[in-house]
């Protein structure tokens, strides 16, 4: 799945595919590993507190991703930037990879991203040599912030975090859009595949998904079913869409003939 | 003395009484001015509808996993008179307080089974379970265990931030009952018998920064559980409105006979307590609901489908009951008697990922 002649570079890494997928909330480890491979994602986040190195080989979650894939670690509960840095660090030493999807949500009820304690996790961890990627607030100035501050990517929200409802944040994803030097993931609320195809058409370098496909009554079909929905947005934004007017106007107009 | 009524004992003393109203307004929109309409016995015949809004709540928040915690009790020792309780003081009972190193051994035990949160629970003994006592087994126990959280007596300002100092995740304080007169015949002496005392704790234990709160009733101790339901979610809900930082959990535990003679009040119906922990779900639908091993095997299977979000899995409530049992007096039965592997098999065929680990260990970041 991916288009190998449009890559998606993200931390010196030449991504085919624009799906990101998250492995939370699934029935199993068994039916999850099953809707990874189906989505063809390359880039998989793992909450580094469901991780559990004790019982690695029987069973832990970090079995049961494919090999090959790229493995995001996340902060996951980490509710401000002193937290976030710390299990960052534990992540690295764990998994060996300098890359983390920073979040910092200290609402256990709307797990919305903290903007200024992600924003200081965002500065110590770059200044640690991390390639960040940090879930935020679909806030144009904040993403601004993010990128000067070395972020790899931003990753505003769709809509709140496990919401299913859609691209709520569409305005403010334009704008960061427009305006962004560093790709743009649009990161939770997605929640079926048109959600994907709307945010990737709109212009977003990637979407990350996850509870949509893992609550989905057959998560592996959902999950390809993402992965065309994003590749199709992608290609529609490539192909440039035409102009929306207000009326309709025919395809042969009357008075072609004078051109 | 008494300690003085706390900001949600003003609360609760300001809320309208029940109205019940419009069933099919209240499945809608469901809300807490709502919950008297969902608990309501008229709502009885639509428990499949309420049980099918509750699922898709509880899926879309939760996910299809399920966190498996279990007691650790450390003690049974007592100084508090409660009609309903197997540890109550004066009781004739084998008492037993382990030492921090019988705690270890215990946590090995549990963690060896696959556990990773673990609750330590003790009666209200403030010398055999002192805040030292606890200081010295979290710290014992914390590069062991991810998630440590204690159900004791209730302590001061001060304790709590010492136990959180130490690695405490999680503080658990029951109300039992938010009827005050019920509340003042069951709890005859000693430091639980003061209602506003117990019920500020869960206030003082989040300014402390106690990050998770988990609060509950006895159903059948007051004679109104419906009220005492009622009371439980306003009393999530204000603590995640004031406390925003603090995840929340409740519980809603049948009260059985015990050791003291008890006998229930009033019997809640199988049919009644899936009302209720529906309705729970619907008019709270970021708390966690906790469900013990006091309820038996079958309705728990079902209640994972609906609204239960963690459980406890093949528990002692014996203190040393799980390395080294039949020393002590438990404080109740169990009726779900499966092995935590059991209890797993059965979430993972239902469909639901039993979750081990759902932390971080706090002393190593």
């Amino acid at each position: 799945m991916g288009d190998s002649t449009d890559p998606l570079h993200v931390a010196g890494r030449a991504l085919t595919s624009r799906l990101l997928v998250g492995t939370g909330k699934f029935a199993g480890h068994a039916v999850m590993r099953d809707a990874l491979l189906a989505s063809g994602a390359e880039v998989v986040t793992v909450a580094l507190r469901r991780v559990d190195l004790d019982r690695a080989g029987e069973g832990d979650v970090l079995d049961f991703v494919p090999p090959g894939m790229v493995l995001l670690p996340n902060t996951s509960g980490a509710v401000d930037a002193d937290e976030a840095v710390r299990l960052a660090r534990l992540g690295r030493a764990a998994t060996g990879t300098p890359l983390v999807k920073l979040e910092v949500t200290p609402d256990p009820r709307t797990l919305a991203p903290d903007p200024i304690e992600t924003l200081r996790a965002a500065e110590r961890l770059v200044a640690e040599g991390f390639d960040v990627l940090p879930y935020c607030s679909a806030d144009p100035v904040l993403c601004r912030h993010l990128e000067e501050a070395g972020c790899a990517t931003v990753m505003p929200l769709g809509a709140w975090i496990g919401s299913n409802r859609g691209l709520r944040t569409r305005d403010a994803i334009e704008v960061i859009v427009a305006q962004a030097g560093v790709p743009v993931v649009v990161d939770a609320g997605l929640g079926v595949p048109s959600d994907a195809a709307e945010a990737m058409e709109v212009g977003a370098d990637a979407v990350l998904v996850n509870t949509a496909i893992a609550v989905a009554a057959d998560p592996v079909r959902m999950a390809r079913a993402f992965a065309l929905a994003t590749e199709a947005g992608r290609l529609g934004h490539l192909a440039g869409r035409g102009a929306v007017r207000d009326r309709a106007e025919a395809s042969s107009p009357l008075t072609g003939f004078l051109s | 003395m008494s300690a003085p009524p706390g900001l949600f004992a003003q609360h609760l003393a300001q809320l309208p009484p029940p109205v019940v109203g419009d069933l099919d307004a209240a499945l809608a929109r469901p809300s807490l001015a709502a919950l008297p309409t969902l608990l309501d016995p008229a709502a009885l015949p639509r428990l499949e509808e309420l049980a099918t809004r509750a699922r898709a709540t509880t899926l879309q928040r939760f996910g299809r996993a399920v966190r498996l915690f279990a007691p650790l009790y450390v003690s049974n020792a007592c100084l508090s008179s409660c009609t309903y309780c197997g540890y109550s003081k004066g009781l004739d009972v084998a008492r037993r307080t382990l030492t921090v190193d019988e705690v270890e051994a215990e946590a090995r035990t549990l963690v060896d089974r696959g556990f990773r949160h673990l609750l330590l629970v003790a009666g209200e003994h403030r010398l055999e379970v002192s805040a030292d006592y606890l200081v010295a087994c979290l710290e014992r126990l914390r590069p062991l265990v991810p998630s440590l959280s204690v159900e004791t007596q209730t302590w001061s300002d001060d304790t709590y931030a010492r136990l959180v100092a130490a690695g405490l995740e999680g503080v658990v304080h029951y109300q039992e009952t938010y009827d005050r007169a019920r509340y003042a015949e069951t709890h005859l002496a000693g430091w639980k018998r003061d209602y506003d005392r117990r019920l500020t704790s869960t206030e003082r234990a989040a300014e402390a920064g106690v990050r998770r709160l988990g609060i509950g009733a006895l159903l059948g101790l007051s004679a109104d559980w419906r009220a005492d339901v009622r009371a439980v979610a306003e009393h999530a809900v204000w603590l995640q409105n004031r406390y925003w930082r603090t995840e929340v959990t409740v519980s809603l535990p049948r009260i059985k006979a015990s050791a003291s003679g008890f006998q229930p009040l009033v019997p809640v119906s199988d049919r009644e307590y899936v009302q209720a922990l529906a309705a729970l779900r619907l008019v709270a639908p970021e708390a966690g609901i906790v469900l013990s091993t006091r309820e038996p095997a079958a309705l728990r299977d079902g209640l994972v489908r609906i609204a239960v979000t963690t459980m406890s899995a093949g528990s002692s409530t014996e203190p040393g009951g799980y390395s080294d049992p039949g020393g002590a007096q438990e404080q109740f039965a169990v009726s779900d008697e499966r092995s935590p592997a059991e209890v797993a098999a059965m979430l993972e065929h239902a469909g639901y990922e039993p979750v081990w680990k759902d932390a971080f260990p706090l002393h190593v970041l």
